[in-house]
């Protein structure tokens, strides 16, 4: 009966269709893009899901330079560096930012951006936060611990300042983290701990800090707006992990002290940087694009858009983050080649410590 | 006797006379829709999802050219790697256990019966289905935890706050499946099994339950799978020591790029989900015949808190009313989260407002535009998706419902039906990473496809296939082989029997399948996170940038963004239902 094996002659057939589809250059299943762009025209940004910028300033660019900007944004900043990497034959843009100080050494030594020197005026002050000859810093911010000050006052206890207090019995049970394995600034304050206390003693400090109550939170939103008592989500614990700028965002909106604040001797130090991707169609746009971002314009529009301070010492800072997120004078710190050797090891051994 | 009213199963009918198999046209034009019917949709899968993946999962397994399968060996001697994929197993098993026996109630009360306020409970329980997770995260999270509405259960971080959030998810889609079958079943079947002395109870095990086991075992495999990969919910509210095969996937793809590791997980992941969809398989064939359907109207009857006049005892309101309230329950309990979003939306400082509603409009939180323009945005991609998938799923429905006579035949029948079903059992973060590998010049053409955002739609669309087939799909099995039969022998072509008696069939169930797969579209986030442009992003990629950002107003922003997509659906689901046409059985 010829219908019977139709079935699987076609099955065959489609099959085979398939195979053919996926080897072959011959398929126009895929022809519908938009308009091919003239070299040069278009630059394309890859960074991470919290590059933002005021409205206007992309344009301004283009304004500027004729060139127009395409951002594309793949995940966290550590997926944006390990998407670099998978894709550095062909890479998905011209320029990139937000690779940090925790994931530089793994994207030099990838060799996925290539070096560039930027004149902008502000080079000289991005040259003094690192990143070597194939990174530009464009700002930088820390990673702290930060303090619900009205729990505290309506309890009367004394806040903690150091990162020893927070294993001491009066503040058990007080304490949420990102977990360093999925969140980056969970990480951040990871490293922390290892600057604090040495590549031999972390271990203990967070066997410490798990004793005394610590709460693992999956990421950063939740921590800070499900756990913790100052974010507005109204969570039990008043100490979070989070960044020295949060403060600003909490205070009451008819003026006043904020209500939170970080804990200065707790803090990492986080800086993220710009580079020309290998392999980029427009070499010359990305480095442009570079020079922009170390701009007055962009670089004052960070605190407000990106939470971080500018690397550029020419521009003002917003006057809440003066008086509300000061930055750490001693921040703790990790050479950028010890976390790329180390990384899997110190989230192992975190995991095991911690999660269990 | 389960047979009372089912008619025998057309291939094993002994009679010479007997009605031949489902008719596959022998015309030229049939031959031609046949092959494009199996060709279309086996070529879209595999240019948007077998080659992305396999294209990633062979990275993992190729080391300087040469295959490298020592991976296995490393992976599974992690004793980490087993509680992994044991924790997978309990989480997804006990969570469709629970769904499905508090679905099966639900299905009756909500598609069975009729009753004031229906429409709105069944577009209710399919809201959570399309919620983000990071924001049913903090719906779930804000009532479980210490100091909580719900805090004095010590559920968070638990166990079974990640099972009860996985039967939140799935619960509709038990509902919808069992649902759209139960309300079709042919009612005469139990009335005479009634008749003939049994009880409500065993009337209901003996006849009505062996009719659903196709639809059940559906729905079963689907939130099986929607289970076995859920990501965010474990890890929001279980976290990593709670972790999955999934979560797994993701750490090691995103954050170590350790590809090999991911590549190993993968091909677990991938023999779980095959050997759960075959287990599943089995169940429906054994019990898949073609079952008198009636039209809705016939079929469901009112449901009444009193005993209808002069009806005698044990005439099965009892068993009735336990359903209504089990459901009833069930969906007190679904609300608790879906209400506790809503107030928190409307908490502004110290008091209460509209607020966030408000400030929808404007684009000042950092964002790059504003709620209502990423609105349309999603709506847009649905469309596109839910057309897409309707197509691709509708043939596949089609074919996959035929039955060959030979055992070859029907066996290419079931593989293509597991075959689609598929991407809900891949890691959305393999596929994801699959697309950047595989499509910056696909077949050679000058195109990045990755940043374009056409892999959007057809992401989304690759997940909506597998939802439009399972519901489309029992209701074409169950048209009785006869009709077909009947229709040839009065002279109808084979192309005139598909349009005059299966598309009108199909089509009575098209708007659940619409209702479903837009969304399914319009929720998906983990493929859609990784394309999406950032200058167009979708609803739930808006919510998780804006949740992702400090102050009290991003915060209060993204859940009102929640609460107006839980409204959308909602609205759209309640819309899609009325779509269905209401023919009347009684012609045959």
């Amino acid at each position: 009966m010829p219908r019977r094996q139709l079935l699987i002659t076609a099955s065959v057939a489609a099959a085979a269709l398939a195979l053919t589809a996926c080897s072959s250059g011959d398929d126009d299943t895929a022809a519908t893009p938009s308009g091919t762009p003239t070299a040069g025209k278009d630059v394309t940004l890859v960074t991470h899901d919290s590059f933002a910028l005021s409205d206007g300033i992309l344009d301004d660019f283009t304004k500027k330079t004729g060139i127009t900007v395409k951002v594309v944004q793949p995940g966290d900043a550590g997926t944006l560096v390990n998407q670099l990497v998978l894709t550095k034959d062909a890479p998905l843009g011209d320029a990139t930012f937000g690779i940090d100080n925790t994931f530089a050494s793994r994207a030099t030594d990838e060799g996925v951006v290539v070096p560039y020197t930027s004149s902008a005026p502000a080079a000289a002050d991005a040259a003094k936060h690192g990143g070597g000859d194939g990174l530009t810093a464009i700002d930088y911010g820390d990673v702290c611990i930060n303090v619900d000050h009205a729990w505290f006052a309506k309890k009367k206890l004394a806040e903690p300042t150091t990162l020893d207090d927070l294993t001491k019995p009066e503040y058990k049970d007080l304490l949420v983290v990102p977990n360093a394995v999925t969140s980056s600034p969970g990480f951040a304050f990871l490293l922390a701990t290892i600057g604090a206390k040495g590549e031999d003693g972390w271990q203990d400090y967070w066997t410490a800090l798990k004793k005394n109550g610590l709460k693992v939170a999956d990421g950063w939103s939740d921590a800070y707006y499900t756990d913790f008592s100052g974010g507005g989500g109204g969570g039990p614990r008043p100490l979070v992990l989070s960044y020295a700028s949060s403060p600003p965002e909490t205070v009451p909106e008819g003026g006043g002290d904020a209500t939170t604040g970080a804990l200065l001797g707790t803090c990492f130090r986080q800086t993220e940087y710009a580079g020309v991707l290998a392999g980029a169609k427009n070499p010359v746009g990305a480095q442009e694009l570079i020079d922009f971002l170390l701009s007055d314009e962009v670089q004052a529009d960070i605190p407000g858009s990106m939470y971080m301070y500018p690397v550029s010492t020419s521009v003002q800072i917003p006057d809440e983050w003066k008086k509300w997120a000061p930055l750490s004078s001693s921040p703790f710190d990790v050479p950028s080649d010890d976390i790329t050797a180390h990384r899997s090891e110190w989230l192992a051994d975190w995991s095991a410590t911690v999660i269990g | 006797m389960t047979t009372l009213m089912t008619r025998p199963d057309a291939a094993s009918a002994p009679q010479g006379g007997a009605p031949a198999p489902a008719r596959v046209g022998t015309g030229q034009g049939m031959v031609v829709f046949w092959v494009a019917a199996v060709a279309l949709p086996l070529l879209f899968l595999g240019v948007f999802f077998a080659w992305p993946v396999v294209a990633l999962v062979a990275r993992g397994f190729v080391t300087d050219g040469s295959l490298d399968l020592s991976g296995f060996v490393d992976v599974f001697s992690r004793p980490r790697t087993w509680r992994i994929v044991g924790q997978t197993l309990a989480q997804a098993t006990v969570a469709t256990v629970l769904a499905v026996s508090l679905g099966i109630p639900g299905a009756y009360v909500l598609y069975r019966r009729r009753w004031r306020g229906r429409a709105v409970v069944r577009a209710l329980v399919t809201v959570p289905f399309v919620l983000p997770t990071v924001v049913v995260g903090v719906a779930f999270r804000s009532l479980l935890v210490s100091g909580g509405p719900l805090g004095f259960l010590h559920l968070d971080g638990t166990f079974w706050a990640i099972v009860a959030a996985l039967v939140f998810f799935d619960y509709a889609v038990v509902v919808r499946g069992v649902g759209g079958m139960w309300e079709r079943l042919d009612p005469r079947a139990s009335q005479a099994a009634r008749a003939l002395g049994a009880s409500p109870w065993r009337a209901f095990r003996t006849v009505t339950l062996p009719a659903l086991v196709p639809a059940i075992a559906s729905s079963a495999s689907l939130v099986f799978l929607f289970c076995a990969t859920a990501f965010g919910t474990v890890l929001i509210l279980g976290g990593l020591q709670f972790g999955t095969i999934e979560t797994e996937i993701w750490v090691q793809t995103t954050q170590f790029l350790d590809l090999r590791a991911a590549a190993v997980l993968s091909v677990v992941q991938l023999a779980i989900v095959a050997f759960a969809l075959t287990l599943a398989g089995r169940a429906r064939a054994r019990r898949e015949r073609a079952l008198a359907l009636a039209s809705a109207s016939d079929a469901v009857r009112p449901l009444t808190l009193r005993r209808p006049a002069g009806s005698p005892r044990g005439d099965g309101h009892g068993l009735a009313l336990a359903a209504a309230g089990a459901t009833a329950v069930v969906v007190v309990l679904l609300c608790l989260p879906l209400v506790n979003l809503v107030v928190r939306s409307l908490r502004v400082g110290d008091g209460w407002g509209l607020d966030h509603y408000a400030a929808l409009g404007s684009t000042s939180s950092g964002v790059p535009v504003s709620v209502w323009t990423a609105l349309a945005t999603s709506l847009r991609t649905a469309l596109v998706a839910t057309v897409l998938a309707l197509v691709v799923g509708g043939l596949v429905a089609l074919v996959v419902s035929r039955r060959p006579r030979r055992a070859l035949g029907r066996r290419a029948v079931a593989g293509l039906d597991a075959v689609f079903m598929l991407p809900l059992g891949v890691s959305a973060v393999t596929v994801g990473f699959g697309f950047l590998i595989s499509m910056h010049d696909p077949f050679g053409l000058d195109v990045d496809l990755r940043t374009s955002g056409v892999l959007v739609p057809i992401a989304q669309a690759v997940v909506a296939v597998p939802l439009v087939v399972r519901t489309v799909l029992p209701v074409l099995r169950a048209i009785d082989p006869s009709l077909r039969s009947a229709a040839a022998t009065l002279g109808a072509s084979p192309g005139r029997v598909l349009r005059t008696v299966d598309l009108p069939l199909a089509a009575r169930s098209a708007g659940l399948a619409i209702g479903f797969a837009f969304a399914a579209s319009l929720g998906e986030f983990g493929a859609t996170s990784f394309l999406a442009r950032p200058t167009d992003p979708t609803l739930p990629v808006l919510i998780f940038k804006l949740i992702g950002r400090p102050g009290a107003d991003s915060y209060g922003m993204a859940l009102a963004a929640s609460v107006i997509l839980a409204a959308l659906t909602a609205a759209i689901v309640a819309t899609c239902e009325r779509l269905r046409t209401p023919t009347t059985g009684g012609d045959w």
